[in-house]
């Protein structure tokens, strides 16, 4: 069955690629994603029987569409009677009218498909799993996995976060210019958030977690690719693609953990620093400057050491100086701390994290008492600095982190 | 569309203000409703009294009860409510933004469901 077997990776390369865009063409109109969900899901299961028997049609996604109008059609038919189900069915059958003539270029609405996801009316939290599912096409059951949520819970805030676009009202499209920034803020918060949940497992092995930073990067690319004109778009990319420049480099042969200072830029994705530098160079050239674009330049700053041998601390100060102010990031001050010790001595380093004490959000925060630990130790705090490693020790779930953060106490000597 | 914006403010504080803000406060609402005829969204609108003027209705065990005053007591009450037409939720939040009672008040954006 070599024809079935092609047949088969067909349906798969075009469910893959062109998922998100066949979903937000569905849905765009009648804001109904659980029904342009379902009726994708037929027509991909008509795929698979058709497709084998009879050869894959010249425009998959084009077929695909016709199929899923077709269904979409009959369900509501089914579902509704009298005017309500005919001004629907009309709708769509317009819609299936403009698919078949204009087939060759089904238009892409899947960044207002994202602006609708990232909408403001919905649950910052949902925002992400919610751009998982309908650009991407992943089942609840996955995106739950990934975010360390039960199935079902995560299920049923999809389905309710569908139901408040439909019915809320939520509008599929690019929102008003002076809204632009703020939105666009929000899509690329969840896309990054898809990034950094995969990010969380550096050695790479579960490949859920894996996947998940190359879907970030996905999804980052084609809102770069969408939004040419937008810095802070470009910004993320650059950031995304830093960061997974270096991440063979965090673990060393035996599985321990590298920590960056320590990385060995041999072992850096050199195709992906030159992409993201590039892309920093373009998002810089649009003269506005946003918290994603500083966040790479801090990355673009520590992956300068491959050619000059040297960690530029001072600059790195100042982009966490511009990031404290734009953010207030208790996160951004930790990190501007460990630069000022590296530029102005451990003592300066300490000084700017007690500045932080009192922020009950860094009670439990692992950087901020590994940071402590490493700046005490520094300047003689042994007893201090081994009650601030035992923190973080218990508050770090990677177990690689957590033997490199004990073998850093045990070098303070007994006790504590 | 339809959506109703429903203005919630504390009816306790709006009766102390001196006459000159509440002057002011009406002609601003007086403003926002021209505004929205103008542009085409305005389907109905008022102010209602203040919630001491409220009856209460509910009907147990076929028995009819009527009680005095409003269904809840919040500390913020139902004021008045603005019924529009606008083509999605970023159109109705835009007005909702703009309502006078947004500023000292909340203002419960919510879609009407159309039968």
């Amino acid at each position: 069955m070599v024809g079935g077997d092609a047949a088969h990776a067909t349906a798969e390369a075009v469910a893959r690629r062109s998922y998100g865009k066949l979903l937000a063409f569905l849905a765009a109109r009648t804001r109904d994603v659980a029904a342009a969900e379902d009726a994708l899901a037929d027509a991909f299961a008509a795929a698979l029987a058709a497709w084998p028997a009879h050869g894959v049609p010249d425009r998959p996604e084009a077929w695909l569409i016709t199929v899923a109008r077709r269904r979409a059609i009959d369900t509501i038919r089914r579902r509704q009677s009298g005017d309500a189900a005919a001004g629907h069915v009309r709708l769509l059958a317009e819609e299936l009218a403009a698919a078949e003539e204009d087939a060759v270029s089904i238009p892409d609405h899947r960044l207002a498909l994202m602006f609708a996801c990232a909408h403001p009316g919905l649950d910052p939290a949902i925002r992400a799993p919610l751009i998982l599912q309908t650009v991407l096409g992943f089942d609840a059951a996955t995106i739950a996995s990934a975010f360390l949520v039960a199935p079902a819970a995560m299920g049923q805030r999809l389905v309710r976060a569908k139901g408040r676009i439909r019915h809320a009202g939520i509008p599929f499209g690019l929102p008003a210019r002076e809204d632009l920034p703020a939105r666009l803020d929000a899509v690329l918060a969840a896309i990054y958030a898809v990034y950094a949940e995969g990010w969380t497992d550096p050695a790479g092995t579960e490949t859920r977690r894996r996947n998940l930073a190359e879907e970030g990067i996905w999804l980052g690319r084609l809102v770069a690719a969408l939004l040419p004109e937008a810095p802070e778009a470009l910004g993320l990319l650059a950031l995304m693609l830093h960061a997974e420049a270096r991440r063979a480099a965090r673990r060393d042969a035996e599985g321990n953990y590298v920590p960056l200072a320590e990385q060995d830029p041999a072992c850096w994705d050199a195709a992906m620093i030159d992409e993201a530098e590039m892309l920093l160079r373009r998002a810089s050239a649009g003269g506005a400057i946003g918290r994603y674009q500083l966040e790479a330049a801090v990355q673009s700053a520590h992956a300068a050491r491959r050619l000059t041998g040297r960690t530029d601390w001072a600059a790195i100060a100042q982009l966490y100086d511009a990031l404290a102010a734009l953010t207030g990031s208790p996160v951004v001050a930790i990190n501007r701390a460990v630069a000022v010790a590296e530029t102005h001595g451990p003592a300066a380093g300490l000084a700017a994290l007690d500045a932080l004490e009192g922020d009950a959000r860094l009670a439990e925060y692992q950087p901020y008492w590994a940071a402590r630990a490493g700046l005490l130790a520094r300047t003689g705090g042994t007893q201090a600095a081994q009650r601030a490693y035992d923190l973080a020790i218990g508050l770090e779930p990677d177990p690689a982190v957590r033997r490199f953060l004990q073998r850093r106490r045990a070098e303070l000597g007994p006790g504590g | 569309m339809k959506y109703m914006l429903l203005i919630y403010n504390n009816e306790a504080a709006m009766e102390e203000i001196s006459k000159a803000d509440e002057e002011k406060t009406i002609a601003a609402y007086g403003a926002y409703t021209e505004a929205m005829t103008k542009a085409g969204v305005l389907v109905v609108a008022n102010r209602l009294r203040p919630t001491s003027m409220a009856s209460t209705v509910r009907v147990a065990n076929g028995k009819t009860e009527v009680l005095n005053g409003p269904y809840a007591e919040t500390r913020e009450q139902l004021g008045g409510f603005y019924m529009i037409e606008v083509p999605d939720l970023d159109g109705a939040l835009a007005w909702a933004a703009r309502c006078p009672g947004a500023a000292y008040g909340t203002i419960e954006v919510r879609p009407i469901w159309a039968m």
